[in-house]
């Protein structure tokens, strides 16, 4: 069998990742430019990329892209899916920008059942900043602002905001997965494969959580880091569909 | 030409319905509720969008998001309201993307009151939100004057790639008045700039965030390039018995018409008060002022608010003769009575000083 390694249409060439080794953004980034092409949705399509790791989305997507503020990512897609309904409108967002500073958008945006597609990276801490606690934290989680470990008296127990929002009938599709080797990587595919093809078809909002390896912050090797995920994140936050709305034909 | 009696708020509206604007986001918010709510009857008639937002923040985000694909967009609220919409105002500026943003300014600071009050000239003129940057700033002080000025936000807008603020009070946005409406405008010019995805061209992105500190500081004297022209082209004001005048007022919006009630009054008794009423806050007219400073002997300064215009007519007069200041903030409205009584006094003062 030959193997080719087909470079996708609406990712950039010729580019250097600024992501860490072992991060999961390159992944998904890499997942979601193949189903642009395979769902012939990237000459319409913008991007909302997130303040965080991903800010610099647009370095690599050869999309349409805007900027958001921390959090307001899924407000910003709503201005751009009713003023051109048209367009084929997602965000790609942390889990701090997503679940901490932009619940709000995040579980009205969901509610209103925006014709939007979130892609949703959980990788459990803030990166960009240098690996704080986020609402996603696991509990005994060291991170910088949990140095002994996250503690549920003082600090709070993960949140689940995919489970909360799936359970919103303007929510058509929600699904957790994980970045975690090829089998994850084909699932988390078909995943955001199913989001965007809600939207295609008009039938409302769609969300995709993917656990996602943070090495550099965890203090992990990539190899360590995804098996962690597997053995660890999963407990927390186990993987599958949370809602799928989409009339069966 | 149909006069039609409408509100402040309801002027607010309609008028940027016939400025063809595409897309109003909003949260509910006293003294302004009547304007969002003449937008979700109306609006989607004409052909737009409108979207009760969870929060001010979020709508001025949605603001953002249709203004990015070239829809003309506004959003409103009153003054504890603004405070939550800075942070997108400033994005708006980094982005240089058109925008309006109305503020039907109540007391303060905190929630402080609904009644009518400037207390937010400051939040205003200054940016308002993070980083180095202006917003054009429009005071009407008629409900007509409503209706002109938020139709020519748009253009302004549009023009200079800007986020516009109109900064009216309770009693702009709740009084009714007759007014003469503009036809709607038919045609906007194509904004090349706007992101409609990509087509068949290449991928563009649209972002504040600017890494190099030297790129950033050329980001920065670019929009200073871009007040400037502002400044130049957009400064407006309006003079009210100046030409033999002896003491000027300086007031803006509601307080402006209550001292033109005064100096009315004053008139007829043989007083020599005139008023410059500055519709533009920002860019200030500075210059008419500083002219003016030459050949009056004195100014004083009316504001509902505990003076915050007040410095600005300070910087243009530049210490060339006193300036006054009379406020009333806390909601509290004061009458042409009240303002003539300042005027007289102070007029006195001068007269005495000269003979």
């Amino acid at each position: 069998m030959k193997l080719k390694n087909k470079w996708p249409k609406y990712y950039k060439k010729d580019v250097v990742t600024h992501y860490c080794p072992g991060c999961g953004h390159g992944i998904v980034h890499r997942l979601v430019a193949e189903l642009m092409e395979e769902l012939d949705v990237g000459k319409r399509a913008i991007c909302v990329n997130p303040a965080g790791c991903a800010v610099l989305a647009y370095k690599y997507f050869d999309i349409d892209m805007l900027e958001s503020a921390h959090g307001r990512g899924t407000a910003m897609a709503t201005g751009i899916k009713r003023a051109r309904p048209d367009l084929f409108v997602f965000t790609y967002q942390g889990d701090g920008d997503l679940s901490a500073i932009g619940t709000a958008e995040t579980i009205h945006s969901a509610n209103r059942g925006e014709h939007i597609s979130v892609i949703f990276i959980n990788n459990a801490v803030y990166g960009m900043t240098g690996g704080q606690m986020a609402p996603t934290t696991l509990l005994g989680m060291k991170t910088t602002t949990t140095p002994s470990g996250r503690n549920p008296g003082y600090d709070g127990y993960p949140l689940h905001i995919t489970d909360v929002v799936a359970t919103f009938p303007g929510v058509i599709y929600a699904e957790r997965v994980a970045v975690d080797g090829p089998a994850g990587i084909q699932k988390t595919k078909r995943a955001i494969r199913n989001a965007f093809q809600t939207q295609i078809d008009g039938l409302g909002y769609s969300i995709v959580e993917v656990l996602s390896a943070c090495p550099t912050n965890w203090k992990m090797t990539p190899a360590q880091s995804f098996k962690w995920i597997t053995e660890v994140m999963t407990t927390e936050f186990p993987l599958g569909v949370l809602a799928d709305r989409r009339k069966k034909g | 030409m149909n006069k039609v009696f409408m509100s402040g708020n309801h002027a607010f509206a309609e008028a940027a319905i016939r400025a063809g604007c595409k897309c109003y986001f909003g949260y509910p918010i006293t003294p302004q509720n009547e304007l969002g709510e003449y937008m979700a009857e109306h609006l989607p008639a004409a052909g737009g969008v409108f979207v009760q937002s969870e929060s001010e923040t979020a709508a001025i985000n949605m603001l953002i998001g249709a203004s990015a694909t070239g829809a003309r967009a506004m959003t409103s609220s009153s003054s504890p309201g603004i405070s939550l919409k800075q942070e997108g105002i400033s994005f708006l500026a980094g982005f240089e993307l058109p925008g309006v943003i109305i503020n039907v300014m109540r007391g303060g600071p905190g929630l402080g009151n609904i009644a009518p009050a400037q207390g937010d000239y400051f939040q205003a003129t200054r940016g308002g939100g993070h980083g180095d940057y202006r917003t054009p700033v429009f005071a009407p002080a008629t409900v007509q004057e409503i209706v002109d000025l938020t139709h020519n936000a748009f253009d302004v807008a549009d023009n200079y790639r800007t986020p516009v603020m109109i900064l009216g009070d309770g009693m702009m946005g709740q009084m009714k008045e007759p007014v003469v409406l503009p036809e709607k405008v038919k045609a906007q010019k194509e904004k090349e700039w706007a992101l409609k995805g990509r087509g068949n061209g290449p991928s563009r992105y649209m972002a504040s965030l600017i890494l190099d500190t030297l790129e950033m500081e050329k980001h920065n004297w670019k929009l200073v390039r871009k007040y400037k022209e502002i400044e130049k082209n957009e400064t407006r004001y309006e003079e009210y018995c100046m030409d033999d005048a002896e003491i000027a007022a300086v007031a803006y919006g509601t307080t402006a018409r209550i001292a033109k009630g005064a100096i009315k009054r004053l008139r007829k008794d043989g007083i020599r008060a005139g008023l410059i009423r500055p519709i533009t806050l920002w860019p200030f007219p500075t210059a008419i002022i500083r002219e003016t400073a030459k050949r009056v002997k004195k100014m004083v300064v009316f504001e509902m608010s505990t003076g915050q215009m007040v410095e600005d007519v300070n910087l243009a007069v530049l210490g060339e003769i006193p300036v006054q200041f009379h406020g009333r903030p806390g909601g509290v409205v004061p009458t042409p009575v009240e303002f003539s009584r300042i005027i007289y006094r102070e007029y006195e003062m001068i007269k005495k000083k000269s003979s």
